[in-house]
């Protein structure tokens, strides 16, 4: 199969905008090499990338970062993806958005805003951000998204030091007015995986949480959307990776350079290239990268043979590569993997160490 | 899933809460809803209820004029779409009812 026989429309684009952020969470899957600030993009050169992305198809538009408000031009990005006809998504830490920048943001045409909280004790969420006052600045600013009555979501990353809370934390999702709430495992890429001992829940704390979001959506149906990610070292199906390298989403980094997946630095040989040398849609069609994995023909067995390949796309790559060294190879958590057993091996290495704290 | 919990009444107003809306993308096919962190394709029948969606019209309202513009349709029939697309859409907070 040729690439051009797999090649779908894009529907989201995630958007780092810088790699700086003031919160130091050990859970973070940037990479351990942040760009730095002199080679961040400039305000043209995204407007020109989300003009260039709703030609696609893309819909939707993801500001992410690090964190996006440390960018002084935030506003005016905003309106540059409004004016290219996408949605914008703001994921924020919430610090360094007042009350009137935020008015600024909506006034730009911001369409929506995920607000992560580490947890719902303060002491404990402001200790795993690293970040004295970090619980008080995200109550403050959902109280601000919600009098604006823009829609808000609440993400929640969770790991070993907040999964007893999961109920704990849907309903102060409930009291900010969050309208959607995200309940996510951690998945073990950049900072994350260097954390992983320090992160990593028992599979009973697992089960136990994944009953609990079940049973939280019946309770609340109706109230507020419930939307879960899997925690994967313990399942026994991989997950659909970006819903399938090459077919779904496009992810720029700070400094231009345009990633299948916001993992793909990690996997060696790749070849990735800049929307500062060439256009999004070139890239999306023709960049070695996004070919690489595009498809099925890359695949190896118990792949190549399986019922599903459509349906999970042989996994993650990226885990591939960290887990069995083989980015072609079938995604360890997959139980048919010749290396599932390693991932519970993994899983089981858990050590209460104090945290490595994402810091650029 | 839970049954709906939206009570949609012949004078409920439903309109786009802030945050979603519907717009035409070429290379994506046609009308897409958009919301938070998720993409509803709309096809033609939805299409033809979400537009007349304005926070104005009742459901009633929307019922009679699309049994005006697609007549044949039994108004019965086209009352239950109504009702379970919006009743739906309004429990996925892609709609509100006023």
């Amino acid at each position: 199969m040729t690439a051009a026989a797999a090649l779908t429309a894009p529907l989201g684009l995630l958007a780092e905008l810088t790699h700086r952020c003031p919160l130091g969470c050990p859970y973070c899957s940037n990479p351990l090499a942040l760009d730095k600030r002199s080679d961040e993009l400039d305000t043209e050169a995204w407007a020109r990338v989300f003009r260039e992305a709703a030609g696609l198809g893309v819909l939707q538009v993801h500001l992410s970062g690090g964190e996006p408000a440390a960018r002084r031009d935030l506003e005016d990005i905003v309106k540059a993806a409004r004016d290219a006809g996408l949605y914008s998504n703001l994921i924020t830490s919430a610090v360094g958005i007042t009350t009137e920048r935020l008015q600024a943001l909506a006034d730009a045409g911001l369409d929506h805003v995920q607000i992560s909280i580490q947890d719902s004790e303060q002491a404990s969420a402001d200790n795993i951000a690293g970040y004295n006052g970090a619980f008080a600045r995200k109550n403050a600013l959902a109280a601000d998204v919600v009098r604006l009555g823009l829609p808000l979501t609440v993400n929640v990353v969770v790991h070993r030091a907040n999964i007893a809370r999961v109920e704990a934390m849907v309903d102060m999702a409930l009291s900010l007015g969050a309208g959607r709430v995200e309940i996510a495992h951690v998945q073990y890429y950049g900072w994350a995986l260097k954390n992983r001992t320090a992160l990593m829940p028992t599979r009973e704390q697992v089960e136990q949480a994944v009953a609990d979001v079940e049973r939280l959506r019946g309770k609340h149906h109706g109230r507020i959307v419930i939307d879960a990610v899997v925690p994967d070292y313990y399942a026994r199906f991989p997950k659909p990776c970006v819903g399938g390298w090459g077919r779904r989403s496009l992810n720029v980094t700070p400094a231009g350079k345009v990633l299948p997946c916001h993992a793909a630095e990690v996997i060696p040989g790749l070849e990735f290239w800049n929307v500062r040398e060439h256009s999004l849609g070139d890239i999306w069609r023709a960049s070695p990268a996004f070919n690489a994995f595009r498809g099925t023909d890359w695949m190896q067995e118990p792949c190549k043979s399986c019922a599903l390949k459509e349906k999970d796309f042989g996994g993650c790559r990226c885990q591939a590569f960290l887990l069995a060294g083989d980015a072609r190879a079938a995604d360890p958590v997959c139980h048919l993997s010749p290396h599932h057993a390693l991932v519970a091996e993994l899983a089981a290495v858990r050590e209460d160490a104090p945290y490595a704290y994402r810091r650029s | 899933m839970s049954d709906q919990v939206a009570q949609v009444l012949p004078t409920s107003q439903p309109r786009l809460p802030r945050g979603v809306r519907l717009v035409h993308n070429e290379a994506q096919g046609g009308w897409v809803l958009l919301a938070p962190e998720r993409v509803f394709k709309a096809d033609a029948i939805a299409h033809e209820i979400l537009k007349r969606c304005t926070g104005e019209a009742t459901v009633e309202q929307i019922v009679d004029d699309l049994a005006k513009t697609f007549a044949g349709a039994p108004r019965d029939r086209i009352h239950d779409d109504v009702v379970k697309l919006i009743g739906g859409l309004a429990d996925k907070k892609l709609l509100e009812l006023l």
